[in-house]
């Protein structure tokens, strides 16, 4: 099937973008000449070490940062701020204490001046499809870190926008909460094919949720090199005992090794 | 945790009701003259003795104590968002009341009486005076530590000031304000005591001046009894309005969790 023009066109077109915090010369280059053009229903991976610039990237994307130079488009138009069509997850679940785990869902709704009773029943769905059902009453420090850091991700889709941005939203869950919801995420994007950059540092992850992973490098911080990710949909987690995909985390693996970005012995 | 709780509430009201024990039957049996350390048996007559007295200046103290409260707190509210809000105000008022604060309030107690009088006005005032400091630097401090990141997930869903302040950043001062109260209520009664002393014919502050001129030392300890319930009974009230707005702050989490 030939694609139409509006599937062509990229949803997220990163030209050119640099980022200097503070000014020259002693100013700190976070970004040089950035490029990257996301296409619809893509889920992208930016992966590098810590300080390469990842999330100072996805700050950008997100309207969060100035950029110093360069364009940064969503749906072909030049962003002034948030795009409105954005979900953004972060790295901690960012739930607010005073409000129960249905309320919380529901205030980029508030924000938005969007919240209405069709709302607060899909929010009510989606709580339960994410395995919050019982819990939608409960207040965030009931529960455990993985529920919460799925709720921020109810939080981020309720609005159900076409651009979902993760800043290394499973960083601080445990390995296995973190495999969790890894499949959630992949089931998540099967099912709904939602446009999803995704920041992380971890190769297996990004390899494992990818359609394509960028692979960023420090100082300053810049994207080296874009693999495809041609293992089948949908994925599972046994696939990440397969040779292929240990075949694609060792070719990134080692292409950190050649710009000196991690040791292999 | 309940349980805990009342056990060490047992323990305080045990304690007590055993100093209070000890300090009647030092009185009597050393034979304390009343005029200069009367039994709390005697301080209890004398309340119940006259009742509508000790009623009717208790609650005038109430009255001057909530409305000083009330007004150092919307007041207080009111000038820590403008000080957050501004930098202007800030450099202002905020240097301004800090500069204030240094001065013994109770200095100022004079000149109330001289601008309004000797009604209830310039005690109010004083207690307003006196309370509305720590409202407004807790409060200060509790609107400014929101957690920059979920500033920014307000900000990525193009949320505005005015939302910010009202959904994220007042709830998340809510803590901080009732710390500030708790030390206000506290301050509103000083306020409204020294506002009596220094002038005027109601409350238990001019009740204690009057015994005191008299040596009627049982009336003096009754007066401070009552007032010590009354601070006491406060403080509680504003403690228990916290418990009832915040049920989800870490000071009150019970053993209810998830995993």
């Amino acid at each position: 099937m030939p694609l139409s023009a509006s599937e062509m066109q990229p949803i997220l077109e990163v030209r050119n973008v640099a980022k200097i915090y503070g000014s020259a010369p002693s100013g700190v280059e976070a970004l040089r000449s950035i490029d990257l053009a996301v296409r619809p229903r893509e889920f992208l991976s930016i992966v590098g070490p810590s300080g390469c610039g990842k999330s100072t990237l996805l700050k950008c994307i997100a309207g969060l940062e100035t950029i110093t130079s360069g364009t940064i488009k969503v749906r072909g138009e030049e962003i002034s701020g948030p795009p409105t069509q954005m979900g953004i997850v972060f790295q901690r679940d960012l739930l607010l204490d005073w409000r129960t785990v249905i309320e919380n869902v529901l205030i980029i709704s508030e924000f938005r001046g969007t919240r209405t009773s069709e709302l607060e029943a899909k929010a009510a769905e989606l709580l339960v499809r994410f395995g919050l059902g019982d819990f939608q009453r409960r207040y965030p420090w009931e529960l455990s870190g993985g529920m919460r850091q799925r709720a921020a991700i109810c939080r981020a889709i309720l609005d159900n926008p076409e651009l979902l941005l993760m800043d290394e939203p499973f960083g601080a869950l445990d390995a296995m909460t973190r495999d969790d919801l890894n499949l959630e995420l992949a089931r998540l994007w099967q099912e709904t094919r939602k446009t999803v950059v995704f920041i992380t540092h971890g190769i297996q992850e990004a390899v494992f949720l990818s359609d394509r992973v960028a692979m960023m490098a420090r100082n300053p911080g810049r994207i080296v090199d874009i693999f495809e990710i041609d293992l089948p949909r949908p994925r599972t987690l046994e696939m990440r005992d397969s040779a292929e995909f240990s075949a694609i985390v060792h070719r990134i693996r080692d292409r950190f090794a050649d710009i000196g970005a991690i040791r292999t012995e | 945790m309940p349980k805990l709780a009342s056990s060490g509430l047992v323990q305080g009201a045990g304690f007590l009701v055993a100093c209070v024990l000890l300090w009647e039957a030092i009185v009597r049996l050393a034979g304390v003259r009343e005029f200069l350390f009367p039994a709390p048996s005697t301080i209890v007559m004398e309340i119940l003795n006259y009742p509508g007295f000790f009623a009717r200046n208790a609650l005038y103290t109430l009255l001057v104590t909530l409305v000083g409260f009330a007004i150092a707190l919307s007041l207080g509210v009111a000038l820590a968002i403008g000080i957050v809000y501004s930098r202007l105000l800030e450099n202002t008022l905020y240097s301004l009341l800090v500069a204030l604060n240094s001065i013994p309030k109770v200095a100022l107690a004079p000149l109330f009486v001289i601008w309004l009088g000797t009604e209830m006005a310039p005690k109010i005032a004083i207690a307003v005076t006196i309370a509305i400091f720590a409202i407004v630097v807790d409060t200060v401090l509790g609107l400014r530590s929101v957690d920059p990141e979920t500033l920014n997930m307000a900000r990525a869903a193009r949320a505005n000031e005015w939302q910010i302040l009202r959904k994220i950043r007042f709830p998340s001062a809510l803590p901080s304000l009732f710390a500030g109260m708790k030390v206000a209520i506290s301050f509103a009664l000083v306020g409204a005591l020294v506002g009596e002393f220094v002038a005027g014919s109601q409350g238990l502050g001019h009740a204690i001046l009057l015994a005191q001129g008299m040596f009627d030392t049982p009336r003096v300890f009754a007066s401070i009894v009552i007032l010590g319930l009354m601070g006491t009974i406060l403080f509680y009230l504003v403690d228990a309005l916290e418990r009832y707005m915040l049920p989800w702050h870490a000071s009150h989490r019970g053993v209810r969790t998830a995993m």
